[in-house]
């Protein structure tokens, strides 16, 4: 039977549901299941998925450390020679089970790992150097190419075969360096380089320097009881019809919306627009989301100074980078305008 | 979105379950709350008691912005 390999895959892929199953605990099958097929097919002969274990997302994210107990025994009963899980494409929650089951793996049981997924997967960032991670494309629409990288990665770690660079393999970078005997010694590849950039030709750095994109922290406000705060969210809550027709997912615009004499969201004043989680909750009541309820009692008790009287919205599944950064940009914008003091900002 | 609008010196307090995701992108004063679908909520609650939570978390967030934090800080 060759390699045997362990596959894991959340509940849309394991075929139970979508959102409204999120919170599926840990199931092991035996035997192939969803893109497992795809991988068996590549595999041939050479492995064997013998089994593949299903895992609500928002079950995972929100019980991240005893889901990763429950699945890494499930594994270890199994003592496969290779683990693999998704690929995930864009999709967060799933990226980030990904992710956390291979560094658990990996770090407990020895077991090499491959998964894959988006480079703005919030997975990718968190666990890339956890295990061999395939950049995919942010879609399953990639999922053949996907699917070719990773069962390459799993035939070649299970054989002991080496691992070529991540350009080569179509892996991101794991920050590890290895000795490697080039032509040229360092001081005249050094100096090629300078000559090339001078010319103004393309340069490739031997050593990429790490980018490290941090804030620091705002001074804190003085006194709440004086402050005017504002509400921001990534959970898609929108005025009941959704005005702007913010998209469910990749959302390409935020909304702005007056609270004005709101004190209470109801499903008659609020709903979701986002597509990325059971939306039945938030659409029986949208303070689930938006504390608007809370911080309109505490505007009559005093407790803070004012509430802003707008909130500002969008979703924040599968949604760009680029796009959010642009958002977020406009909407401080009108915060600063707006006099507003500190901010909320709620993600589901 | 957290950090881009804390770039403009407004401190920021970021709501939400999944944690580690708010670490990685750079939020500094963090809350975490109930559950995926609804943070500052609990369907199996009564509405008094889903409140009364929900009035604990917003008070949480709001000593957040009072606080003065020089790192990534999880309240």
């Amino acid at each position: 039977m060759g390699i045997k390999i362990v596959h894991y895959i959340n509940q849309f892929y394991g075929g139970i549901g979508g959102e409204d199953k999120a919170d599926y605990a840990p199931e092991k099958i035996s035997g192939v299941k969803g893109p497992g097929m795809g991988l068996q097919a590549a595999f041939g002969d050479k492995a064997t998925i013998s089994s593949t274990i299903i895992c609500g997302d928002s079950y995972f994210n929100e019980n991240i450390e005893a889901a990763t107990e429950v699945i890494l025994e499930m594994i270890k009963e199994e003592n496969p020679d290779v683990f693999i899980a998704g690929p995930a494409f864009n999709a967060g929650r799933y990226g980030v089970a990904c992710g956390a089951v291979c560094k658990a793996v990996s770090e407990n049981l020895n077991i090499p790992v491959v998964t894959g997924m988006y480079i703005e997967n919030p997975g990718a960032d968190m666990y890339k150097k956890n295990a061999y991670m395939v950049e995919t494309t942010n879609s399953a629409a990639g999922m053949k190419d996907a699917i070719t990288k990773v069962a390459a990665l799993a035939l070649k770690l299970g054989t002991g075969e080496a691992i070529g660079t991540p350009e080569a393999e179509g892996y991101m970078a794991r920050g590890v360096r290895r000795n490697i005997i080039c032509e040229d010694r360092g001081a005249k590849r050094a100096v090629d380089m300078l000559i090339k950039k001078i010319k103004g030709e393309e340069i490739v750095t031997e050593y990429p320097m790490p980018t490290f994109d941090r804030v620091d922290p705002a001074e804190p406000v003085k006194d709440v009881r004086k402050a005017k705060i504002a509400i921001v969210s990534s959970g898609g809550p929108v005025p009941k019809g959704n005005p702007d027709h913010i998209e469910s997912s990749s959302a390409s615009k935020f909304g702005k919306y007056s609270i004005v004499g709101i004190d209470d969201l109801t499903p008659e004043n609020g709903e979701t627009a986002h597509g990325g989680y059971d939306p039945v909750y938030a659409n029986q009541d949208l303070d689930r989301v938006i504390p608007v309820d809370i911080l309109r009692e505490m505007e009559k008790s005093g407790e803070i100074g004012s509430l802003h009287d707008f909130y500002y919205s969008t979703v924040g599944n599968g949604t760009s980078v680029n796009n959010s950064k642009k958002f977020a940009a406009e909407i401080a914008k009108d915060l600063l305008a707006s006099n507003v003091d500190a901010v909320i900002l709620t993600s589901t | 979105m957290v950090k881009e609008i804390e770039r403009m010196g407004f401190p920021v307090v970021h709501m939400c379950t999944v944690v580690p995701i708010s670490i990685t992108v750079g939020a500094n004063r963090i809350i975490p709350t109930v559950a995926i679908p609804y943070p500052l909520g609990n369907p199996a609650m009564t509405m008094v008691d889903e409140k009364e939570l929900r009035r604990k978390l917003v008070k949480k967030a709001l000593k957040a912005l009072e606080t003065p934090v020089t790192e990534q800080t999880v309240f």
